[in-house]
């Protein structure tokens, strides 16, 4: 219990890059804290014994623990307790929608701001980077191989968990460069490169092999893979199927999926100057969708230069994508049309998109999600004039694994099918996690499913190697 | 992962054929699929149709024409020298079993994929015709390979120069007139020429496949960048083809799309030359 807490109903503000000069650059929007603004945040926290926090994170990070090293200035300390339970803390300090985890819980947050929990877990982590010798201690090799398909967080997170226990570990990516949606997906700006090729360096240090370029169920099937000497295969493919809207236009040319979109962006460096892969130079931008994900498209279109239009078809409240993303949007500049549903894709005589025909939405009564239905307005439908349409409306699961390998149940949706509260899939010796599973979710969910099921592959082989003998 | 590059070879000016160690693709590898590759680290994914692969020797054939920046790129690569990327096999392979008789159109390029198609299809017991057009003799390839893997070859030049003058579509149709029962119809080449022989096999109600190659990134079905309309449904080339139903294919639009990036092809092949210009330090 914190005895002489900081008081200010308020967090110690981020410092950020000035929209208007972030507008035109993918360097990280927010700066992150300097020491003194991270001593005097982290005295903000009561440190509950109950923690609520701690059940609110997904990985059950000991948040009140490693904040209140922190206000003592011993961030090794810190650093410690963050990384015994979060293998990517200085991915999740900047992705993490900490809104609805941790900090929706915490007591600060009932009378002004909540701790801000993600800017001092980045803190911790880039701290830790700039420290010298840091090299994570290398187990004692247990002689077992398990294969992970897919590097995105769940894999990651398996991939370390099990490594950290001496297995042999072989990490599949389909790409070239491994990192999954936190590659292609999250864009520079918001998660620079470099942090995420620190921390792919740190698993490989540990001896985690990366096989890139191998497309698991084309290059080699799950079966070859239990055949050909790993003891368990974890599947962590993510959700990487784009939704369209089956409305009209939508194979216009300038329609993209979000995914396409990012992936030209982020993974094939389209925006570069001299870039080999192309990009659709576009003035106007809308983005359809409400997500973390439509967030991204939006900023980086700004980014290449057009003006930018989001359409989501609730209102504001009902935004889905993390307040800091909505916010930072707006600062920069990509306009917001809400309660705005998309009915048509508009085209020239060459098949270019035009615009883009709306409905202007109503909100109803509650639906199953508990957020109220959005209903067209009859006879308010309005034109948005663009010539790129970007689709940012969720992704479902790849059926390309459930496809190709016998015995793997999906549900109808194409998520992975998993045994109650585990994660075992219906073929023994086959685990799965992360949105593969769950359908698209966020980062640290996903890690928390990847390092759940490497403690369950390491049940299952030691069970298996006692049955054996 | 790495392929390394074992022979290449000219067929016609600007037309090369390239042997690549890859054994797992090779392992997996059957007709119809594709892979992805590109020539340089920096440089951009683009699929190819696998022309040959044999999985003893764990090598994969492709054949391609220089025609834009990764193209150019690639073609000033050396056996020795190495591809940063060749993923595959992709794509679902072609449905080659239960035909009696079939007719296998190849135009230009696409000659390189009705040769391993004829070839599965003679192996599975159907007598097949190929039907192979080029604009001149300077572009024909692979004749022999082809007259080897068939019932009947026939040849056909644009200008005369080999074979028989005129196009492949109107070499079918005397077929199709005369009562040849074929039972289905392969077509690879460009996508006018696709679309004239589904139309044509539509008119004899003859069924008619087409490998269609749209512009692709990941080809594992994660950006949709290569959909297509095949009967009035959006497919994704990548993971439901790249072979359809050539009579269900929405061709105009699979050319407008085509033509996307059209204006920025130029400065493709500007960056590759610059990138030639600095020497082989990419590796």
């Amino acid at each position: 219990m914190n005895k002489n807490p900081n008081l200010s109903p308020t967090a110690a503000p981020m410092p950020v890059q000035a929209p208007a000069r972030r507008a035109r650059n993918f360097e990280e929007v927010a700066l992150g804290y300097e020491q003194a603004a991270a001593i005097g945040e982290a005295r903000r926290c009561l440190g509950c014994a109950n923690a609520p926090c701690r059940t609110g994170c997904p990985v059950g990070v000991r948040i009140p623990e490693f904040i209140a090293k922190v206000a003592e200035g011993d961030f090794a300390a810190a650093w410690e307790l963050l990384s015994a339970e979060n293998s990517l803390p200085a991915v999740c300090g900047r992705v993490c929608p900490q809104e609805n985890q941790c900090q929706a819980v915490c007591v600060r947050g009932k009378k002004g701001e909540s701790v801000a929990i993600g800017r001092l877990e980045r803190f911790v982590a880039d701290w830790h980077r700039t420290q010298a010798g840091a090299a994570p201690a290398v187990p004692p090799a247990n002689g077992v191989s398990v294969a992970v398909v897919g590097s995105g967080p769940a894999g990651l997170a398996c991939a370390g968990e099990l490594a950290r226990m001496g297995y042999a570990v072989t990490v599949y990516e389909a790409l070239h460069t491994p990192g999954g949606v936190l590659a292609y997906g999250i864009p520079a700006f918001r998660l620079p490169k470099s942090i995420l090729s620190e921390e792919i360096a740190a698993l490989t240090a540990m001896g985690v092999t990366l096989q890139t370029d191998t497309v698991i169920g084309r290059t080699v099937g799950v079966q070859e893979l239990l055949q050909s000497g790993f003891s368990a295969v974890f599947l962590g493919s993510g959700a990487g199927l784009p939704h369209f809207m089956g409305i009209p236009g939508e194979t216009l040319c300038g329609v993209f999926s979000a995914n396409e979109w990012l992936t030209r962006i982020n993974l094939m460096h389209a925006a570069d100057p001299g870039a080999m892969t192309p990009l659709m130079p576009a003035r106007r931008v809308v983005v359809v969708g409400g997500g973390n994900v439509a967030m991204d498209a939006a900023r980086c279109a700004l980014r290449c230069g057009a003006e930018v239009t989001v359409v989501y078809r609730r209102g504001r409240e009902e935004l889905p994508a993390r307040a800091e993303e909505i916010e930072h949007a707006e600062e920069e500049g990509v306009c917001f049309r809400l309660l705005a549903n998309p009915v048509e894709v508009l085209g020239d005589e060459n098949g270019f998109v035009s615009g883009i025909c709306c409905d202007t939405m109503l909100l109803g009564e509650p639906d199953e999600s508990g957020r109220r239905r959005p209903v067209a307005q009859p006879g308010a439908q309005f034109t948005l004039p663009c010539d790129a349409v970007i689709m940012a409306i969720g992704t479902t699961p790849n059926p390309l694994l459930h496809r190709t390998t016998p015995g793997l149940q999906a549900d109808r949706r194409g998520r992975l099918i998993t045994g109650e509260g585990c994660c075992r899939t219906s073929v023994p010796g086959v685990f799965a996690g992360g949105d593969a599973v769950t359908g698209a979710a966020t980062v640290i969910q996903a890690m928390g499913a990847g390092r759940q099921a490497a403690r369950e592959i390491d049940r299952y082989i030691k069970e298996k190697s006692h049955a054996d003998h | 992962m790495h392929a390394p590059i074992l022979q290449k070879e000219t067929l016609a000016p600007g037309i090369t054929r390239m042997v690549v160690a890859a054994p797992q693709v090779a392992a997996h590898a059957a007709v119809g699929q594709f892979v992805i590759l590109r020539a340089v680290p920096e440089g951009e994914r683009i699929p190819l149709t696998i022309a040959d692969f044999d999985a003893a020797a764990g090598t994969v054939t492709v054949i391609y024409q220089v025609v834009g920046g990764t193209t150019l790129l690639l073609d000033s690569l050396l056996p020795g020298d190495c591809l940063p990327t060749f993923a595959g096999p992709l794509g679902r392979p072609s449905e080659v079993a239960g035909f009696a008789r079939a007719a296998v159109i190849g135009g230009g390029l696409g000659c390189a994929i009705a040769l391993p198609t004829a070839a599965a299809l003679t192996r599975q017991g159907c007598r097949v015709t190929v039907i192979a057009g080029f604009r001149s003799r300077q572009q024909v390839i692979l004749e022999q390979e082809m007259a080897a893997a068939c019932e009947r070859f026939l040849l056909c030049t644009d200008d005369g120069s080999a074979g028989e003058k005129g196009f492949v579509t109107g070499r079918l149709e005397r077929l199709l007139q005369a009562g040849e029962p074929f039972d289905t119809v392969f077509a690879v080449g460009p996508l006018p020429m696709m679309q004239a022989v589904s139309e044509l096999t539509a008119r004899y109600n003859t069924p008619c496949t087409v490998s269609m190659n749209p512009i692709m990134i990941d080809g594992t079905g994660m950006c949709g960048c290569c959909r297509l309309t095949v009967g009035g449904q959006v497919r994704f080339a990548c993971v439901d083809g790249p072979e359809f139903d050539g009579h269900q294919v929405d061709f105009a639009e699979a050319i407008r799309r085509s033509r996307l990036y059209r204006s920025q092809e130029q400065a493709a092949r500007e960056a590759a030359c610059r990138l030639l210009e600095r020497g082989p330090s990419y590796e």
